[in-house]
Protein backbone atom coordinates (compact mmCIF):
# COMPACT_ATOMS: atom_id res chain seq x y z
CA UNK A 1 0.00 0.00 0.00
CA UNK A 2 1.46 3.35 -0.99
CA UNK A 3 1.81 6.18 1.48
CA UNK A 4 -0.23 8.41 -0.83
CA UNK A 5 -3.32 6.33 -0.13
CA UNK A 6 -2.61 6.34 3.59
CA UNK A 7 -2.26 10.12 3.61
CA UNK A 8 -5.71 10.47 2.12
CA UNK A 9 -6.92 7.95 4.62
CA UNK A 10 -6.12 9.92 7.78
CA UNK A 11 -8.77 12.46 6.89
CA UNK A 12 -11.48 9.86 6.41
CA UNK A 13 -10.70 8.06 9.66
CA UNK A 14 -11.35 11.21 11.67
CA UNK A 15 -9.73 10.08 14.92
CA UNK A 16 -6.42 9.44 13.17
CA UNK A 17 -3.98 12.17 14.11
CA UNK A 18 -2.49 13.62 10.92
CA UNK A 19 1.22 13.15 10.60
CA UNK A 20 1.37 10.16 12.94
CA UNK A 21 1.98 7.05 10.90
CA UNK A 22 2.45 4.44 13.64
CA UNK A 23 0.39 4.44 16.82
CA UNK A 24 1.18 0.91 17.92
CA UNK A 25 2.30 0.16 21.44
CA UNK A 26 4.68 -2.82 21.85
CA UNK A 27 1.76 -5.01 22.97
CA UNK A 28 -0.49 -4.14 20.06
CA UNK A 29 2.50 -4.49 17.72
CA UNK A 30 2.87 -8.12 18.78
CA UNK A 31 -0.90 -8.64 18.42
CA UNK A 32 -0.77 -7.18 14.91
CA UNK A 33 2.14 -9.46 14.04
CA UNK A 34 0.36 -12.59 15.25
CA UNK A 35 -2.94 -11.62 13.59
CA UNK A 36 -1.24 -10.85 10.27
CA UNK A 37 0.73 -14.11 10.36
CA UNK A 38 -2.49 -16.07 10.79
CA UNK A 39 -4.21 -13.96 8.11
CA UNK A 40 -1.33 -14.67 5.72
CA UNK A 41 -1.27 -18.41 6.40
CA UNK A 42 -5.05 -18.65 6.10
CA UNK A 43 -5.90 -16.23 3.29
CA UNK A 44 -3.03 -14.44 1.57
CA UNK A 45 -0.59 -17.31 0.90
CA UNK A 46 -3.31 -19.77 -0.26
CA UNK A 47 -4.76 -17.15 -2.62
CA UNK A 48 -1.26 -16.36 -3.89
CA UNK A 49 -0.82 -20.11 -4.53
CA UNK A 50 -3.85 -20.03 -6.83
CA UNK A 51 -2.40 -17.18 -8.89
CA UNK A 52 1.02 -18.87 -9.02
CA UNK A 53 -0.45 -22.24 -10.05
CA UNK A 54 -2.62 -20.62 -12.71
CA UNK A 55 0.48 -19.16 -14.32
CA UNK A 56 2.46 -22.41 -14.24
CA UNK A 57 1.51 -23.31 -17.84
CA UNK A 58 2.31 -19.85 -19.13
CA UNK A 59 -0.05 -17.30 -20.61
CA UNK A 60 -1.14 -19.57 -23.48
CA UNK A 61 -2.17 -22.36 -21.12
CA UNK A 62 -4.16 -19.83 -19.12
CA UNK A 63 -5.98 -18.50 -22.17
CA UNK A 64 -6.61 -22.07 -23.42
CA UNK A 65 -8.36 -23.02 -20.17
CA UNK A 66 -10.61 -20.00 -20.23
CA UNK A 67 -11.49 -20.35 -23.91
CA UNK A 68 -12.18 -24.08 -23.68
CA UNK A 69 -15.83 -24.30 -24.91
CA UNK A 70 -17.14 -26.00 -21.78
CA UNK A 71 -15.42 -23.51 -19.44
CA UNK A 72 -16.56 -20.61 -21.60
CA UNK A 73 -20.16 -21.87 -21.48
CA UNK A 74 -19.89 -22.04 -17.67
CA UNK A 75 -18.45 -18.50 -17.45
CA UNK A 76 -21.16 -17.11 -19.75
CA UNK A 77 -23.94 -18.85 -17.81
CA UNK A 78 -22.59 -17.70 -14.44
CA UNK A 79 -22.15 -14.07 -15.48
CA UNK A 80 -25.53 -13.73 -17.23
CA UNK A 81 -27.42 -15.43 -14.41
CA UNK A 82 -25.62 -13.35 -11.77
CA UNK A 83 -26.43 -10.13 -13.64
CA UNK A 84 -30.06 -11.18 -14.01
CA UNK A 85 -30.38 -12.03 -10.31
CA UNK A 86 -28.62 -8.82 -9.29
CA UNK A 87 -31.09 -6.83 -11.42
CA UNK A 88 -34.01 -8.63 -9.75
CA UNK A 89 -32.44 -7.88 -6.35
CA UNK A 90 -31.99 -4.18 -7.15
CA UNK A 91 -35.75 -3.89 -7.67
CA UNK A 92 -37.02 -6.39 -5.09
CA UNK A 93 -34.36 -5.62 -2.46
CA UNK A 94 -35.11 -1.90 -2.60
CA UNK A 95 -38.86 -2.54 -2.43
CA UNK A 96 -38.43 -4.90 0.54
CA UNK A 97 -36.24 -2.36 2.33
CA UNK A 98 -38.85 0.34 1.62
CA UNK A 99 -41.66 -1.78 3.04
CA UNK A 100 -39.61 -2.71 6.12
CA UNK A 101 -38.79 0.93 6.89
CA UNK A 102 -41.80 2.95 5.76
CA UNK A 103 -44.73 0.55 5.92
CA UNK A 104 -46.51 -0.68 9.03
CA UNK A 105 -48.48 -3.90 9.13
CA UNK A 106 -49.01 -7.00 11.20
CA UNK A 107 -46.21 -9.52 10.71
CA UNK A 108 -43.56 -7.01 9.61
CA UNK A 109 -41.18 -8.25 12.29
CA UNK A 110 -41.53 -11.79 10.88
CA UNK A 111 -40.77 -10.54 7.36
CA UNK A 112 -37.68 -8.80 8.72
CA UNK A 113 -36.58 -12.06 10.32
CA UNK A 114 -37.22 -14.22 7.26
CA UNK A 115 -34.97 -11.98 5.10
CA UNK A 116 -31.91 -13.11 7.10
CA UNK A 117 -32.63 -16.83 6.84
CA UNK A 118 -30.96 -17.35 3.42
CA UNK A 119 -27.77 -15.86 4.85
CA UNK A 120 -27.62 -18.23 7.80
CA UNK A 121 -29.01 -21.34 6.13
CA UNK A 122 -26.55 -24.02 4.97
CA UNK A 123 -26.30 -23.73 1.18
CA UNK A 124 -26.90 -27.42 0.54
CA UNK A 125 -30.11 -27.16 2.56
CA UNK A 126 -31.12 -24.10 0.53
CA UNK A 127 -30.94 -26.28 -2.58
CA UNK A 128 -32.89 -29.03 -0.86
CA UNK A 129 -35.74 -26.80 0.35
CA UNK A 130 -36.12 -25.18 -3.07
CA UNK A 131 -36.19 -28.65 -4.61
CA UNK A 132 -39.04 -29.54 -2.29
CA UNK A 133 -41.26 -26.77 -3.66
CA UNK A 134 -39.93 -26.28 -7.18
CA UNK A 135 -38.64 -29.79 -7.92
CA UNK A 136 -40.03 -32.96 -9.54
CA UNK A 137 -42.73 -33.44 -6.87
CA UNK A 138 -43.68 -29.77 -6.69
CA UNK A 139 -47.07 -29.07 -5.10
CA UNK A 140 -47.22 -26.03 -7.42
CA UNK A 141 -46.55 -28.22 -10.48
CA UNK A 142 -43.51 -26.07 -11.26
CA UNK A 143 -40.42 -28.15 -11.90
CA UNK A 144 -37.26 -26.15 -12.50
CA UNK A 145 -34.75 -28.87 -11.55
CA UNK A 146 -31.95 -29.36 -14.10
CA UNK A 147 -32.92 -26.20 -16.00
CA UNK A 148 -31.41 -22.73 -16.24
CA UNK A 149 -34.33 -21.38 -14.18
CA UNK A 150 -33.09 -23.49 -11.24
CA UNK A 151 -29.92 -21.39 -11.19
CA UNK A 152 -31.88 -18.13 -11.23
CA UNK A 153 -34.01 -19.44 -8.37
CA UNK A 154 -31.11 -20.66 -6.22
CA UNK A 155 -29.10 -17.47 -6.75
CA UNK A 156 -32.13 -15.27 -5.98
CA UNK A 157 -32.57 -17.23 -2.74
CA UNK A 158 -28.99 -16.95 -1.47
CA UNK A 159 -28.56 -13.27 -2.46
CA UNK A 160 -31.92 -12.06 -1.06
CA UNK A 161 -30.57 -10.29 2.08
CA UNK A 162 -27.75 -8.24 0.54
CA UNK A 163 -29.51 -5.20 -0.96
CA UNK A 164 -32.24 -5.21 1.70
CA UNK A 165 -29.65 -5.04 4.48
CA UNK A 166 -27.54 -2.31 2.88
CA UNK A 167 -30.49 -0.07 1.89
CA UNK A 168 -32.59 -0.52 5.05
CA UNK A 169 -30.37 1.48 7.48
CA UNK A 170 -29.83 4.29 4.96
CA UNK A 171 -33.56 4.59 4.35
CA UNK A 172 -34.23 4.58 8.10
CA UNK A 173 -31.77 7.42 8.72
CA UNK A 174 -33.05 9.54 5.84
CA UNK A 175 -34.03 12.99 7.08
CA UNK A 176 -37.82 13.41 6.89
CA UNK A 177 -37.36 17.21 6.90
CA UNK A 178 -35.89 17.23 3.41
CA UNK A 179 -38.88 15.33 2.08
CA UNK A 180 -41.28 17.65 3.91
CA UNK A 181 -39.45 20.67 2.54
CA UNK A 182 -39.69 19.30 -1.00
CA UNK A 183 -43.40 18.64 -0.49
CA UNK A 184 -44.01 22.12 0.93
CA UNK A 185 -42.32 23.60 -2.14
CA UNK A 186 -44.86 21.79 -4.29
CA UNK A 187 -42.97 18.69 -5.38
CA UNK A 188 -45.18 15.72 -6.22
CA UNK A 189 -44.70 12.40 -4.41
CA UNK A 190 -43.06 10.96 -7.52
CA UNK A 191 -40.66 13.90 -7.76
CA UNK A 192 -39.70 13.52 -4.11
CA UNK A 193 -39.02 9.82 -4.64
CA UNK A 194 -36.97 10.53 -7.75
CA UNK A 195 -35.08 13.63 -6.62
CA UNK A 196 -34.74 13.19 -2.84
CA UNK A 197 -35.09 9.55 -1.79
CA UNK A 198 -33.51 7.78 -4.75
CA UNK A 199 -30.24 9.78 -4.88
CA UNK A 200 -29.60 9.16 -1.19
CA UNK A 201 -30.09 5.40 -1.36
CA UNK A 202 -28.24 4.80 -4.64
CA UNK A 203 -24.80 4.25 -3.04
CA UNK A 204 -26.36 1.69 -0.69
CA UNK A 205 -28.12 -0.04 -3.59
CA UNK A 206 -24.82 -0.14 -5.47
CA UNK A 207 -22.98 -1.61 -2.48
CA UNK A 208 -25.68 -4.27 -2.04
CA UNK A 209 -25.67 -5.02 -5.77
CA UNK A 210 -21.89 -5.53 -5.71
CA UNK A 211 -22.16 -7.95 -2.77
CA UNK A 212 -25.06 -9.75 -4.37
CA UNK A 213 -23.22 -10.11 -7.71
CA UNK A 214 -20.08 -11.41 -5.96
CA UNK A 215 -22.10 -13.95 -4.01
CA UNK A 216 -23.98 -15.09 -7.13
CA UNK A 217 -20.77 -15.53 -9.16
CA UNK A 218 -19.23 -17.71 -6.45
CA UNK A 219 -22.25 -19.80 -5.45
CA UNK A 220 -21.85 -23.56 -5.30
CA UNK A 221 -23.69 -25.39 -2.49
CA UNK A 222 -27.27 -24.42 -3.31
CA UNK A 223 -26.86 -25.50 -6.96
CA UNK A 224 -25.61 -29.03 -6.25
CA UNK A 225 -28.97 -30.72 -5.81
CA UNK A 226 -31.11 -28.30 -7.79
CA UNK A 227 -29.32 -27.65 -11.07
CA UNK A 228 -28.12 -31.16 -11.94
CA UNK A 229 -24.68 -29.69 -12.80
CA UNK A 230 -25.10 -30.47 -16.51
CA UNK A 231 -22.15 -29.37 -18.69
CA UNK A 232 -23.06 -26.64 -21.23
CA UNK A 233 -26.51 -26.36 -19.67
CA UNK A 234 -26.49 -25.76 -15.93
CA UNK A 235 -22.80 -25.93 -15.08
CA UNK A 236 -21.56 -22.76 -13.37
CA UNK A 237 -17.93 -21.70 -12.91
CA UNK A 238 -17.53 -23.01 -9.35
CA UNK A 239 -18.82 -26.45 -10.43
CA UNK A 240 -16.36 -26.42 -13.32
CA UNK A 241 -13.51 -25.56 -10.91
CA UNK A 242 -14.54 -28.45 -8.68
CA UNK A 243 -14.59 -30.93 -11.55
CA UNK A 244 -11.08 -29.79 -12.53
CA UNK A 245 -9.95 -30.36 -8.91
CA UNK A 246 -11.54 -33.80 -8.80
CA UNK A 247 -9.94 -34.64 -12.15
CA UNK A 248 -6.54 -33.68 -10.73
CA UNK A 249 -6.12 -30.76 -13.16
CA UNK A 250 -4.93 -28.16 -10.64
CA UNK A 251 -3.64 -25.71 -13.23
CA UNK A 252 -6.96 -25.40 -15.04
CA UNK A 253 -8.83 -25.20 -11.72
CA UNK A 254 -6.50 -22.41 -10.60
CA UNK A 255 -6.85 -20.60 -13.94
CA UNK A 256 -10.64 -20.40 -13.61
CA UNK A 257 -10.29 -19.58 -9.91
CA UNK A 258 -8.09 -16.54 -10.66
CA UNK A 259 -10.89 -15.18 -12.82
CA UNK A 260 -13.31 -15.53 -9.90
CA UNK A 261 -10.76 -13.98 -7.53
CA UNK A 262 -10.35 -11.02 -9.87
CA UNK A 263 -14.11 -10.43 -9.79
CA UNK A 264 -14.06 -10.68 -5.97
CA UNK A 265 -11.21 -8.16 -5.76
CA UNK A 266 -12.98 -5.69 -8.07
CA UNK A 267 -16.08 -5.97 -5.86
CA UNK A 268 -14.05 -5.39 -2.69
CA UNK A 269 -12.39 -2.29 -4.13
CA UNK A 270 -15.74 -0.98 -5.40
CA UNK A 271 -17.28 -1.52 -1.96
CA UNK A 272 -14.39 0.25 -0.26
CA UNK A 273 -14.86 3.26 -2.54
CA UNK A 274 -18.65 3.30 -2.10
CA UNK A 275 -18.43 2.96 1.68
CA UNK A 276 -15.95 5.78 1.94
CA UNK A 277 -18.36 7.95 -0.05
CA UNK A 278 -21.16 6.99 2.28
CA UNK A 279 -18.88 8.19 5.05
CA UNK A 280 -18.86 5.13 7.25
CA UNK A 281 -17.94 1.51 7.25
CA UNK A 282 -20.52 -1.14 7.99
CA UNK B 1 -42.29 11.93 4.15
CA UNK B 2 -43.36 10.37 0.92
CA UNK B 3 -46.86 8.96 1.31
CA UNK B 4 -47.84 6.45 -1.31
CA UNK B 5 -51.50 6.32 -2.27
CA UNK B 6 -53.27 3.34 -0.66
CA UNK B 7 -53.55 1.20 -3.84
CA UNK B 8 -49.82 1.58 -4.55
CA UNK B 9 -48.95 0.94 -0.91
CA UNK B 10 -50.98 -2.26 -0.92
CA UNK B 11 -49.53 -3.36 -4.25
CA UNK B 12 -45.94 -2.89 -3.05
CA UNK B 13 -46.71 -4.67 0.22
CA UNK B 14 -48.29 -7.63 -1.58
CA UNK B 15 -45.46 -7.93 -4.11
CA UNK B 16 -42.87 -7.92 -1.33
CA UNK B 17 -44.68 -10.40 0.91
CA UNK B 18 -45.53 -12.65 -2.05
CA UNK B 19 -41.94 -12.68 -3.29
CA UNK B 20 -40.42 -13.45 0.10
CA UNK B 21 -43.07 -16.08 0.84
CA UNK B 22 -42.57 -17.90 -2.47
CA UNK B 23 -38.78 -17.69 -2.25
CA UNK B 24 -38.16 -18.42 1.44
CA UNK B 25 -41.33 -18.94 3.47
CA UNK B 26 -43.08 -21.67 1.52
CA UNK B 27 -39.92 -23.72 0.78
CA UNK B 28 -39.21 -23.69 4.53
CA UNK B 29 -42.72 -24.91 5.30
CA UNK B 30 -42.23 -27.72 2.76
CA UNK B 31 -39.01 -28.69 4.51
CA UNK B 32 -40.77 -29.00 7.87
CA UNK B 33 -43.60 -31.03 6.28
CA UNK B 34 -41.18 -33.41 4.59
CA UNK B 35 -38.95 -33.81 7.64
CA UNK B 36 -41.93 -34.69 9.84
CA UNK B 37 -43.79 -36.77 7.25
CA UNK B 38 -44.44 -40.01 9.13
CA UNK B 39 -43.90 -38.46 12.55
CA UNK B 40 -40.39 -38.88 13.87
CA UNK B 41 -39.50 -41.83 11.61
CA UNK B 42 -37.09 -39.79 9.51
CA UNK B 43 -35.27 -38.57 12.60
CA UNK B 44 -35.09 -42.07 14.08
CA UNK B 45 -33.72 -43.45 10.81
CA UNK B 46 -31.16 -40.65 10.61
CA UNK B 47 -30.01 -40.96 14.22
CA UNK B 48 -29.73 -44.73 14.08
CA UNK B 49 -27.09 -44.29 11.37
CA UNK B 50 -23.72 -43.86 13.17
CA UNK B 51 -22.35 -41.97 10.14
CA UNK B 52 -25.02 -39.28 10.59
CA UNK B 53 -24.40 -38.80 14.32
CA UNK B 54 -20.66 -38.78 13.68
CA UNK B 55 -21.07 -36.14 10.95
CA UNK B 56 -23.14 -33.96 13.30
CA UNK B 57 -20.45 -34.24 15.98
CA UNK B 58 -17.69 -33.42 13.46
CA UNK B 59 -19.65 -30.33 12.32
CA UNK B 60 -20.11 -29.14 15.90
CA UNK B 61 -16.46 -29.71 16.82
CA UNK B 62 -15.08 -27.99 13.71
CA UNK B 63 -17.50 -25.07 14.10
CA UNK B 64 -16.63 -24.48 17.74
CA UNK B 65 -12.91 -24.36 16.99
CA UNK B 66 -13.45 -22.07 14.02
CA UNK B 67 -15.71 -19.72 16.01
CA UNK B 68 -13.19 -19.47 18.86
CA UNK B 69 -10.32 -18.70 16.48
CA UNK B 70 -12.38 -16.21 14.48
CA UNK B 71 -13.60 -14.43 17.61
CA UNK B 72 -10.09 -13.93 18.98
CA UNK B 73 -8.81 -12.86 15.56
CA UNK B 74 -11.85 -10.70 14.86
CA UNK B 75 -11.79 -8.73 18.12
CA UNK B 76 -8.01 -8.25 17.92
CA UNK B 77 -8.19 -7.10 14.32
CA UNK B 78 -11.13 -4.76 14.95
CA UNK B 79 -9.34 -3.03 17.85
CA UNK B 80 -6.16 -2.71 15.79
CA UNK B 81 -8.01 -1.34 12.74
CA UNK B 82 -10.05 1.23 14.65
CA UNK B 83 -7.68 2.33 17.42
CA UNK B 84 -4.33 2.28 15.64
CA UNK B 85 -2.65 3.70 12.58
CA UNK B 86 -0.16 1.57 10.69
CA UNK B 87 0.99 1.32 7.08
CA UNK B 88 -1.30 -0.93 5.07
CA UNK B 89 -4.21 -0.45 7.44
CA UNK B 90 -6.73 0.30 4.69
CA UNK B 91 -5.53 -2.62 2.57
CA UNK B 92 -5.93 -5.01 5.51
CA UNK B 93 -9.37 -3.62 6.25
CA UNK B 94 -10.48 -4.23 2.67
CA UNK B 95 -8.81 -7.65 2.38
CA UNK B 96 -10.60 -8.94 5.49
CA UNK B 97 -13.87 -8.62 3.53
CA UNK B 98 -12.48 -10.71 0.69
CA UNK B 99 -13.63 -14.14 2.00
CA UNK B 100 -17.25 -12.96 1.73
CA UNK B 101 -16.98 -12.77 -2.04
CA UNK B 102 -14.61 -15.68 -2.72
CA UNK B 103 -16.27 -18.90 -3.83
CA UNK B 104 -16.13 -21.76 -1.29
CA UNK B 105 -14.70 -23.92 -4.08
CA UNK B 106 -11.88 -21.43 -4.63
CA UNK B 107 -11.21 -21.37 -0.87
CA UNK B 108 -10.94 -25.16 -0.86
CA UNK B 109 -8.60 -25.12 -3.84
CA UNK B 110 -6.43 -22.39 -2.29
CA UNK B 111 -5.93 -24.39 0.92
CA UNK B 112 -5.27 -27.55 -1.09
CA UNK B 113 -2.52 -25.86 -3.12
CA UNK B 114 -0.68 -24.79 0.03
CA UNK B 115 -1.35 -27.56 2.56
CA UNK B 116 -1.88 -30.72 0.50
CA UNK B 117 0.50 -33.46 1.65
CA UNK B 118 1.23 -34.49 -1.93
CA UNK B 119 1.77 -31.27 -3.87
CA UNK B 120 1.12 -28.33 -1.50
CA UNK B 121 3.68 -25.59 -0.85
CA UNK B 122 3.94 -26.34 2.89
CA UNK B 123 2.02 -29.65 3.05
CA UNK B 124 4.88 -32.15 2.58
CA UNK B 125 7.08 -30.35 5.14
CA UNK B 126 4.23 -30.27 7.67
CA UNK B 127 3.45 -33.94 7.12
CA UNK B 128 7.13 -34.80 7.62
CA UNK B 129 6.65 -33.27 11.09
CA UNK B 130 3.49 -35.29 11.65
CA UNK B 131 0.98 -32.49 10.96
CA UNK B 132 -1.66 -33.59 8.45
CA UNK B 133 -3.78 -30.61 7.40
CA UNK B 134 -5.76 -31.70 4.35
CA UNK B 135 -8.41 -34.44 4.71
CA UNK B 136 -8.07 -33.83 8.45
CA UNK B 137 -9.43 -31.51 11.17
CA UNK B 138 -6.82 -28.68 10.87
CA UNK B 139 -7.66 -28.12 7.21
CA UNK B 140 -11.37 -28.30 7.92
CA UNK B 141 -11.04 -25.76 10.73
CA UNK B 142 -9.00 -23.48 8.45
CA UNK B 143 -11.59 -23.69 5.65
CA UNK B 144 -14.36 -22.85 8.13
CA UNK B 145 -12.32 -19.96 9.59
CA UNK B 146 -11.75 -18.63 6.07
CA UNK B 147 -15.43 -18.53 5.06
CA UNK B 148 -16.58 -16.89 8.31
CA UNK B 149 -13.54 -14.61 8.75
CA UNK B 150 -15.12 -11.13 8.32
CA UNK B 151 -18.24 -11.68 10.42
CA UNK B 152 -16.87 -10.78 13.87
CA UNK B 153 -14.68 -7.93 12.56
CA UNK B 154 -17.61 -6.36 10.69
CA UNK B 155 -19.84 -6.43 13.77
CA UNK B 156 -17.23 -4.98 16.13
CA UNK B 157 -15.65 -2.26 13.94
CA UNK B 158 -18.73 0.05 13.69
CA UNK B 159 -19.37 -0.19 17.44
CA UNK B 160 -15.77 0.65 18.29
CA UNK B 161 -15.93 3.61 15.91
CA UNK B 162 -19.15 4.85 17.46
CA UNK B 163 -18.17 4.66 21.14
CA UNK B 164 -14.95 6.54 20.41
CA UNK B 165 -11.86 6.40 22.59
CA UNK B 166 -12.65 9.15 25.14
CA UNK B 167 -13.31 6.68 27.95
CA UNK B 168 -10.23 4.66 27.08
CA UNK B 169 -8.08 7.81 27.16
CA UNK B 170 -9.63 8.88 30.46
CA UNK B 171 -8.88 5.47 31.96
CA UNK B 172 -5.33 5.61 30.65
CA UNK B 173 -4.77 9.12 32.04
CA UNK B 174 -5.95 7.82 35.43
CA UNK B 175 -3.22 5.21 35.28
CA UNK B 176 -4.94 2.12 33.90
CA UNK B 177 -2.65 -0.17 31.92
CA UNK B 178 -3.47 -1.59 28.47
CA UNK B 179 -5.00 -4.81 29.83
CA UNK B 180 -7.16 -2.97 32.37
CA UNK B 181 -8.43 -0.61 29.65
CA UNK B 182 -9.26 -3.57 27.40
CA UNK B 183 -10.99 -5.54 30.15
CA UNK B 184 -12.84 -2.73 31.93
CA UNK B 185 -13.63 -0.25 29.13
CA UNK B 186 -13.31 -1.72 25.63
CA UNK B 187 -14.74 -5.21 26.17
CA UNK B 188 -17.96 -4.11 27.95
CA UNK B 189 -18.61 -1.60 25.13
CA UNK B 190 -18.29 -4.16 22.34
CA UNK B 191 -19.80 -7.09 24.26
CA UNK B 192 -23.02 -7.32 22.24
CA UNK B 193 -21.31 -6.80 18.91
CA UNK B 194 -19.06 -9.74 19.75
CA UNK B 195 -22.11 -11.84 20.63
CA UNK B 196 -23.75 -11.07 17.25
CA UNK B 197 -20.50 -11.83 15.48
CA UNK B 198 -20.14 -15.16 17.29
CA UNK B 199 -23.73 -16.20 16.56
CA UNK B 200 -23.49 -15.27 12.88
CA UNK B 201 -20.12 -17.05 12.60
CA UNK B 202 -21.60 -20.13 14.21
CA UNK B 203 -24.49 -20.23 11.74
CA UNK B 204 -22.11 -19.74 8.82
CA UNK B 205 -19.64 -22.35 10.12
CA UNK B 206 -22.23 -25.07 10.72
CA UNK B 207 -23.51 -24.75 7.16
CA UNK B 208 -20.31 -24.60 5.16
CA UNK B 209 -20.42 -27.05 2.28
CA UNK B 210 -18.22 -26.35 -0.77
CA UNK B 211 -14.91 -25.57 0.90
CA UNK B 212 -15.27 -28.47 3.35
CA UNK B 213 -16.20 -30.90 0.57
CA UNK B 214 -12.80 -30.27 -1.02
CA UNK B 215 -10.65 -29.96 2.09
CA UNK B 216 -12.21 -32.81 4.10
CA UNK B 217 -12.18 -35.38 1.31
CA UNK B 218 -15.76 -36.20 2.38
CA UNK B 219 -14.73 -39.47 4.06
CA UNK B 220 -17.87 -41.10 5.48
CA UNK B 221 -17.60 -41.71 9.21
CA UNK B 222 -14.31 -39.79 9.43
CA UNK B 223 -14.28 -36.27 8.05
CA UNK B 224 -17.81 -36.07 6.67
CA UNK B 225 -19.78 -33.13 8.04
CA UNK B 226 -23.55 -32.71 8.44
CA UNK B 227 -24.11 -30.68 5.22
CA UNK B 228 -22.11 -33.31 3.31
CA UNK B 229 -24.27 -36.05 4.82
CA UNK B 230 -27.36 -34.23 3.52
CA UNK B 231 -26.03 -34.42 -0.03
CA UNK B 232 -25.03 -38.07 0.30
CA UNK B 233 -28.35 -39.14 1.82
CA UNK B 234 -30.30 -37.26 -0.85
CA UNK B 235 -28.33 -38.83 -3.68
CA UNK B 236 -28.66 -42.29 -2.10
CA UNK B 237 -32.47 -41.97 -2.13
CA UNK B 238 -32.65 -41.67 1.66
CA UNK B 239 -34.51 -38.39 1.17
CA UNK B 240 -36.38 -38.58 4.46
CA UNK B 241 -33.12 -38.69 6.36
CA UNK B 242 -31.73 -35.85 4.22
CA UNK B 243 -34.75 -33.72 5.17
CA UNK B 244 -34.39 -34.67 8.86
CA UNK B 245 -30.72 -33.64 9.02
CA UNK B 246 -31.55 -30.48 7.03
CA UNK B 247 -34.29 -29.64 9.50
CA UNK B 248 -31.81 -29.83 12.37
CA UNK B 249 -29.35 -27.56 10.54
CA UNK B 250 -32.07 -25.06 9.59
CA UNK B 251 -33.45 -25.07 13.13
CA UNK B 252 -30.02 -24.10 14.46
CA UNK B 253 -29.52 -21.37 11.86
CA UNK B 254 -33.00 -19.91 12.45
CA UNK B 255 -32.30 -19.98 16.19
CA UNK B 256 -29.07 -18.03 15.57
CA UNK B 257 -30.97 -15.42 13.53
CA UNK B 258 -33.64 -15.19 16.25
CA UNK B 259 -31.03 -14.64 18.96
CA UNK B 260 -29.42 -11.83 16.98
CA UNK B 261 -32.70 -10.14 16.11
CA UNK B 262 -34.03 -10.35 19.67
CA UNK B 263 -30.84 -9.00 21.20
CA UNK B 264 -30.16 -6.27 18.67
CA UNK B 265 -32.87 -3.70 19.58
CA UNK B 266 -31.50 -3.53 23.12
CA UNK B 267 -28.35 -2.00 21.72
CA UNK B 268 -28.67 1.77 21.46
CA UNK B 269 -26.73 2.00 18.18
CA UNK B 270 -29.02 -0.59 16.54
Amino acid sequence: MSTAVLNQDTRAVGRGRPGVRWTLTPGSGVALGVAMTWFSLLVLIPLAAIVATAGSDGWQGYVDTLTNPQSWAAIWLTVTQSLLVTAVNVVMGTLIAWVLVRDRFWGKRLLDLVIDIPFAMPTIVAGLVLLGLYGPKSPLAINVSNTKASITLALAFVTLPFIVRTVQPVLAELDADVEEAAASLGASQLTILRRVVLPSIIPAVAAGAALSFARAISEYGSLVLLSGLLPYKTEVVSVRVLSFIEGGDKTSAAALATLMLAVALVVIVALDVIQRRMGRRG
Amino acid sequence: MVRLSPPIKWAVRLVVIGYVFLLVGWPLITLVQKAFAGGLDNFQAAFSDPDVTHALLVTIEISIWAVIINTVFGVTMAVLLVRHEFPGRRAVSALIDLPMSVSPVVIGLALLLVYSGRYGWFGPTLEAHGIVVIFNSPGMIMATCFVALPLVVREVVPVLEEVGDDQEQAARSLGANAIQVLRRITMPAIKWAVVYGVVLSLARSLGEFGALKIVSGNLTGLTQTAPLVVEQKYNNFAQGEAYAVSFILVAISVLCILVVSLLRPKESHS
